[in-house]
């Protein structure tokens, strides 16, 4: 299978949308295809809003264009109003949210609420690694997602080898993520 | 080494300066240009290659350091955003007139949008008015390619060469091809010259001669001439791109199925655009749609205007970026192409950066507001434009303005009855980048005003690059630490205090003091002094964790600490909805216990 796959990964600066990115691009580089991402740096960076943009497979622009995404990861509910528009009809989203979101309706929403999820496993900054594993349990490895759990692991397992706490608590928080 | 790495756009550069023996590497940092100078450190201690980087005061001494080492027959590199370039221009000027020996690149990063810029100004303009070439990388991976180009074309013309990214160069990542670094053992020689390098008007004259001369071989050197990115297609109309949009149209084209029926050239060279391909285009084509970024740098080298589509036409926006969404429906118009999309719905606005919870910033700007309620509050660039959202910052331009702009506003109200206060605020590098001629001259005019010297003790905005009063260089190693207070005494400034913002009843009593001397006698100076808390290099300066909590029954739900204090983890469900601390927000600065008019948010104790 050619994969082709486009990702918008949204939320605001300090919630780790950029660490998410890169995970997924290494993923995307270990398994072989080319890969492609924008990234939000300077300003924004400070509470404002963060998108990345990724694209893996044959693609030489690294934006995506409205109605052409497979999925959004949504880290705040706003951003599923505010991004939802670059994802295909009938592609998915999954959005940190407490309550169920129904629009916009042509795509597959899942709302997680990964904010008590976080505190209940006692590591508040982890939203963005819950969410990941959110995805991964629903899309692993089919034409919605290109990777899957093993592939994550095995990313943060070859950067995090000289820090084996951090590695113990982003695996907890992947794999809080993608039990529910 | 695995062969294809994952890299940042800017990684990518920084990886093809390695490669090609870059000797000696000037920066200041700016978005989108920032993370060229340390990755270049992460490659040079990872190959082991001999190589002098280092962060400079401002763009302008790290144009001249690095030029310096291509007159000395180094290769060496600056790297800047486009408005630091603003900065070096003057020296910029000249080495195009006097040329360089060793490879000279000075890679320029714009950034279209803007994102985190004051403009969009096109810095190959800047290229075309120095009269130096350019090349418009279109990804992470043609900018590492463009860096040997670059050597290559600087070296074989003695000229400074350009490289021009943008945002969405630097701030994209690819797998990217990694090659051996070749050692690069040329020693540096300085033949004295001074006809060249010191050269008088006369000579001057001179060297402009046999730079139009370089300029117009070089329009015809072929390593750097247009590509045809499809040779098979073929008609009477065709598209000329560069930088970002050549990737954007390439994806377009092939999604709208015109990859085999629409001439497509990418051109890697903006400026001098190539002779032999200007009478190209004007010979095989009847039209030419031309997409660049942002000014019509190559559409206005193109003699026939008739033939052209592009900014002058109206076709292709002259503000902003050019999404891939923008250029599928100006390449569907330009073929005529239907196209079938939905209306894409009015975005809603996205959130507004802040700054940082127990961001020692936003204690400084309550005190000033406190100590100064109807002053004129002139600001910088920085972390601290944000004290804009908190109406502590009335006005900022560019580096070191906020002095300028207060000896303005003094000068401005001087003869009136009634002055009002005026606080300048600036942070540590932007003071030392282009604040220090300004307080020169606001002390030798008597301006009355304080000055609020934000020092977090490094760069923040960009990412904690160091100051010279860090102490610490590029690396971490130990640098000579020029310490702002004696600097300010220095300049002649009479009153220089300084205090800690978390301090807040102190810290406002110091502002008052520095107000009512600038009423009565002249320029104030106030250093206020709290690191940066993300910078994780001074973990040990941390202040004390300060638990709080908001006493329920005490908030009426005024909201003040939410509009006037915008701490962002001070958080409420609701209009009429009492305030509350959000825990995975608070950094325990206690600040807040000032700032509520009731009293209702408590300390609970000291320690996480």
């Amino acid at each position: 299978m050619t994969i082709k796959q486009q990702i918008i990964i949204s939320g605001v600066g300090g919630q780790g949308v950029l660490f998410v990115t890169r995970l997924l691009a290494e993923a995307a580089m270990m398994k072989g295809y080319p890969v492609l991402t924008s990234e939000t740096h300077g300003m924004a960076q400070r509470g404002g809003t963060v998108v990345s943009h990724l694209k893996v497979g044959d693609f030489s622009s690294p934006l995506i264009r409205p109605f052409s995404a497979d999925g959004l990861l949504a880290l705040k509910p706003e951003s599923l109003t505010q991004h939802g528009c670059f994802v295909k009809p009938g592609g998915w989203a999954i959005v940190n949210s407490s309550q169920p979101l129904q629009e916009p309706a042509d795509l597959a929403i899942t709302s997680i609420d990964a904010e008590s999820l976080a505190s209940a496993i006692g590591n508040l900054k982890s939203v963005n690694l819950i969410m990941l594993g959110a995805a991964l349990a629903r899309f692993s490895d089919s034409k919605d997602l290109f990777c899957t759990l093993d592939d994550i692991q095995a990313v943060l397992n070859a950067q995090l080898t000289g820090a084996p706490s951090k590695l113990e608590k982003f695996t907890a928080a992947i794999d809080a993520g993608y039990r529910i | 080494m695995n062969n294809r790495m994952l890299m940042l756009g800017n990684q990518a550069i920084s990886r093809g300066l390695i490669e090609n023996g870059c000797a000696l590497a000037t920066s200041y940092p700016g978005t989108p240009a920032s993370e060229i100078l340390p990755s270049l450190v992460e490659w040079q201690q990872a190959e082991n290659t001999r190589l002098h980087a280092q962060w400079a005061i401002n763009e302008k001494v790290a144009f001249e350091i690095a030029y310096t080492a291509g007159i000395a027959g180094l290769r060496s590199m600056v790297s800047m955003k486009q408005v630091g370039l603003n900065v070096a221009s003057d020296p910029l000027m000249s080495a195009a007139y006097m040329g360089t020996v060793g490879g000279f690149l000075i890679i320029c990063a714009d950034d279209p949008g803007p994102h985190s810029s004051q403009t969009e100004q096109d810095s190959r303009m800047m290229a075309m008015m120095a009269k130096i070439p350019v090349l418009d990388p279109d990804s992470p991976v043609q900018a590492k390619d463009m860096i040997a180009m670059g050597y290559a074309l600087s070296e074989a013309f003695e000229i400074p060469v350009m490289i021009r990214p943008t945002t969405r160069v630097c701030h994209a990542r690819q797998d990217v091809a990694v090659s051996p670094v070749v050692p690069d053992d040329r020693k540096p020689a300085f033949e004295k010259n001074p006809a060249r390098w010191a050269a008088t008007p006369k000579f001057r004259f001179r060297l402009h001669q046999s730079l139009e001369q370089k300029l117009s071989d070089i329009a015809r050197y072929a390593p750097t001439a247009p590509i045809r990115c499809n040779p098979d297609a073929a008609g009477t109309r065709a598209i000329v791109v560069s930088g970002v949009a050549a990737a954007h149209t390439r994806d377009v084209l092939k999604d709208l199925g015109l990859w085999d029926r629409m001439p497509l050239y990418q051109v890697l060279q903006p400026f001098p655009l190539h002779r032999e391909f200007i009478d190209h285009l004007e010979t095989a084509y009847s039209q030419i749609l031309v997409i660049e970024e942002s000014t019509g740098v190559i559409e206005m080298q193109i003699a026939d205007r008739h033939k052209v589509r592009g900014k002058a036409s109206g076709t292709v926006p002259s503000v902003g970026e050019i999404l891939p969404e923008t250029i599928e429906a100006i390449v569907a118009e330009f073929t005529g192409t239907p196209l079938s999309r939905p209306m894409l719905p009015a975005s809603p606005p996205g959130r507004r950066p802040t700054l940082c919870a127990g961001c020692p910033h936003r204690a400084s700007f309550f005190a000033i507001k406190k100590a100064a309620p109807r002053g004129i509050y002139t600001s910088d660039i920085g972390c601290y434009t944000l004290g804009l959202n908190l109406g502590a910052v009335d006005t900022f331009i560019c580096m070191g303005a906020a002095i300028s702009q207060a000896a303005g506003f003094y000068q401005a109200f001087r003869s009136e009855p009634k002055r009002p206060d005026i606080v300048a605020t600036l942070g540590d590098s932007t003071f030392f980048h282009a604040g220090i001629p300004a307080l020169i001259d606001a002390v030798v005019q008597n301006v009355r005003f304080v000055l609020v010297i934000l020092d977090n003790r490094t760069t923040a905005m960009t990412g904690n690059q160091p100051t010279p009063s860090s102490g610490r260089g590029i690396d971490g190693e130990p640098t000579i630490t020029v310490e702002i207070e004696k600097l300010v005494q220095g300049c002649g400034i009479g009153f220089c205090k300084t205090g800690d913002p978390y301090d807040v009843p102190q810290f406002i009593s110091l502002v008052k003091s520095a107000v009512a001397y600038s009423r009565e006698t002249g320029p104030a100076v106030i250093i206020s002094r709290r690191p940066c808390l993300l910078d994780r290099s001074r973990a040990e300066t941390r202040h004390p964790f300060i638990r709080v909590r908001v006493a329920q029954e005490d908030c009426d739900a005024c909201h003040y600490c939410i509009q006037h204090f915008e701490c962002p983890a001070l958080i409420t469900d609701g209009k009429d909805k009492p305030v509350r601390i959000d825990p995975a927000g608070c950094t325990g600065c206690g600040v807040c216990v000032h700032v509520c008019p009731k009293k209702a948010i408590k300390i609970l104790g000291t320690g996480q």
